[in-house]
């Protein structure tokens, strides 16, 4: 490799990382300090002499059981992760297909296709929202959990196909045609074959399409009304608000909450995402 | 390999014997259906068409319908032609909007991709620690942008704020920024918060991207006399340029059309001062009911994102045509 000098490597190394890491995380940092901080503590002057912004010298769990028992709070995570799986499904499952027809299949309209998928990828949420309202309310879909489950696909699934497409591209023909060759469907060997080696493919397009639909506002803000059917950032923005008066103790506290699964799923999952963007790119 | 196949293959031949009534035909109309590759691909496309078709073609073909209308909640209108469009034009606060996600648009990405890139590099290097670095740098880009934009809203406080703490502790102020509460100022913390939040996703892809060029490219670089730069410069970057401009275009999309940040943020004010597109489409078409308006003002972003869209498939053309 490219040697270095010492001094060299911490300005041009050390320092900047260190810079990135603290400003990435200082957010989450201070999140977690307001949660935990009495309310008498957070709102004292900022140029008061006994300020100690940074730590709390009397940690409280208060504002964590305000949240869990005075607000609906675990309804709406169990709202937005049943919402989440359920739309991340049924988009892993169209995108499977979708993915294996325009990769292998060879059809009339296969590249006009492929494109209109790729465009409906770059068409935003918020430039449908209001017609999108009138939809849901003529197939009476307004206020329930499928009013969300089925438009999140919609821009999940492209990002599905094209993921998965460009997987499958990388995986070799010839594989296929042993197991055609040895008798299997071709539908058999899409099932049985190429699934199996697409796993990574498929695991992270799962993962991000798991956290779009938890990151969601737009959609989940209109078609939901009632307090009981909301989702964790729709339910913080609507009802830790009163009026003008912000409840910052609780309201940290609820984005830490409804930030934990994510960040969980992540966690375990961070070297098949880099893996399968590593996959696609290259494909 | 072998072994699954002929498994798999095996228990097909299985299902076949077992059926009720023996077949002369040498394979039924559902395995005919599956062999044959136009059907079989129509049948795969099937519930994705169906999906998008209804949820976003139907959708947008009654979306520029409505921009055309007087509709608004309870009242069905009627065809006003471009009327909703002229309005919005001669609106001063329309004219802001759009201003205002251009401004947001443009800076904010030339700060990610600047940012994501230096990160980039510098997650690519061997150091101790690394794994849990990286996936630490990814946290701002997997929590929800409402909840992250609350802590920022709450740093950004105007009578609480730590950074203005931390701004006249060390001697930088004498009195407090006016962080949301100024019109320029807010607007310039959305496009702070907006980096924040998608850095990560240019850095981790961008980190993709250098993973799959040859080591050995930079070695030869170096041992040709090619410092940092350079070897950036003639090597990574044309290398990199692909990825890079499907990052770019995805950030521009996304950020151009953006809404949570700023409704949690500022709310569009003060005084209207800071709406985007989205944000300003909602508070017409949803929160003051005139949906005929709203749904004119979303179109307008339309022709920006086709510009975008279609200069990225042309490029990518000429790409692959190379």
């Amino acid at each position: 490799m490219v040697i270095e000098h010492r001094w060299k490597k911490w300005v041009f190394f050390y320092v900047p990382l260190t810079v990135f890491i603290i400003g990435t995380l200082f957010p989450f940092y201070w999140m977690l300090v307001t949660a935990i901080r009495p309310d008498a503590e957070l709102y004292r002057s900022w140029r008061a002499a006994t300020n100690t912004p940074f730590w709390t010298l009397s940690p409280t769990l208060e504002h964590f059981r305000d949240l869990m028992a005075k607000t609906t709070f675990p309804i709406w995570l169990w709202n937005t992760f049943f919402i989440a799986v359920v739309s991340t499904i049924i988009s892993l499952f169209c995108g499977l297909l979708a993915g294996y027809a325009l990769a292998r299949l060879k059809f009339p309209m296969a590249g006009a296709l492929g494109t209109s998928i790729f465009v409906t990828y770059l068409v935003p949420p918020t430039l449908l929202f209001i017609p999108l309202a009138n939809i849901i309310r003529e197939f009476h879909l307004g206020n329930t959990p499928w009013a969300l489950i089925l438009t999140y696909p919609t821009f999940l699934i492209p990002f599905c196909t094209w993921l998965l497409m460009g997987y499958f591209k990388t995986i070799p023909k010839e594989l296929e045609e042993c197991a055609r060759i040895d008798g299997a469907t071709r539908f058999g060997a899409m099932v049985r074959i190429i699934f199996p080696i697409a796993v990574p493919g498929i695991l992270s397009a799962g993962i991000f399409a798991f956290t779009l639909s938890w990151n969601e506002f737009i959609y989940a803000l209109i078609f939901l009304s009632s307090p009981e059917r909301k989702t964790v950032p729709v339910g913080v923005v609507s009802e830790l608000i009163r009026g003008d008066i912000y409840f910052w103790g609780q309201l940290m506290a609820g984005a830490l909450l409804g930030s934990i699964p994510v960040a969980l799923v992540y966690s375990f999952f961070v070297e098949y995402y880099v893996t399968g963007l590593t996959g696609s790119v290259k494909g | 390999m072998k072994k699954p196949i002929a498994g798999g293959s095996g228990s097909v031949a299985g299902l076949e014997v077992a059926l009720p009534h023996p077949r002369t035909s040498q394979a039924s109309p559902l395995t005919r259906v599956l062999e044959h590759e136009g059907l079989l691909a129509a049948a795969l496309l099937a519930p994705t068409i169906l999906l998008l078709g209804v949820f976003i073609a139907y959708p947008f073909v009654m979306g520029v319908w409505l921009s055309l209308t007087n509709t608004s909640v309870g009242n069905v209108g009627h065809f006003i032609g471009l009327d909703n469009f002229v309005k919005a034009w001669n609106d001063s606060i329309f004219r802001t909007a759009f201003w205002n996600t251009s401004v947001y648009t443009f800076w904010a990405t030339i700060f990610k991709l600047a940012l994501g890139m230096w990160l980039a590099l510098l997650l690519n290097r061997n150091f101790r620690g690394k794994r849990l670095v990286r996936a630490s740098m990814l946290l701002p880009f997997i929590v929800p942008t409402v909840l992250s934009t609350f802590a920022w809203r709450w740093m950004f406080d105007p009578t609480f704020s730590v950074l203005n703490w931390l701004l006249y502790r060390g001697g930088f102020i004498v009195t407090k920024l006016p962080f949301l509460s100024d019109g320029v100022y807010a607007l310039w913390c959305a496009i702070v918060v907006n980096t924040w939040r998608g850095m990560p996703f240019f850095a981790i892809t961008l980190l993709a991207g250098l993973q799959t060029i040859n080591t050995d490219l930079h070695e030869a670089a170096s041992l040709d006399g090619a410092n940092g730069w350079k070897r950036f410069w003639y090597v990574t970057w044309p290398l990199l340029k692909p990825v890079t401009l499907v990052v770019v275009v995805f950030s521009i999309i996304q950020t151009f059309s953006d809404f949570q940040l700023i409704y949690v943020l500022t709310g569009g004010g003060p005084a209207n001062s800071t709406h985007l597109l989205a944000t300003y489409a909602y508070q017409i078409g949803v929160a003051t009911g005139l949906l005929g308006e709203g749904a004119a003002i979303s179109l307008c972003m339309l022709p920006v994102l086709f510009i975008v869209v279609w200069l990225q498939l042309r490029y990518l053309r000429r790409l692959e045509g190379a």
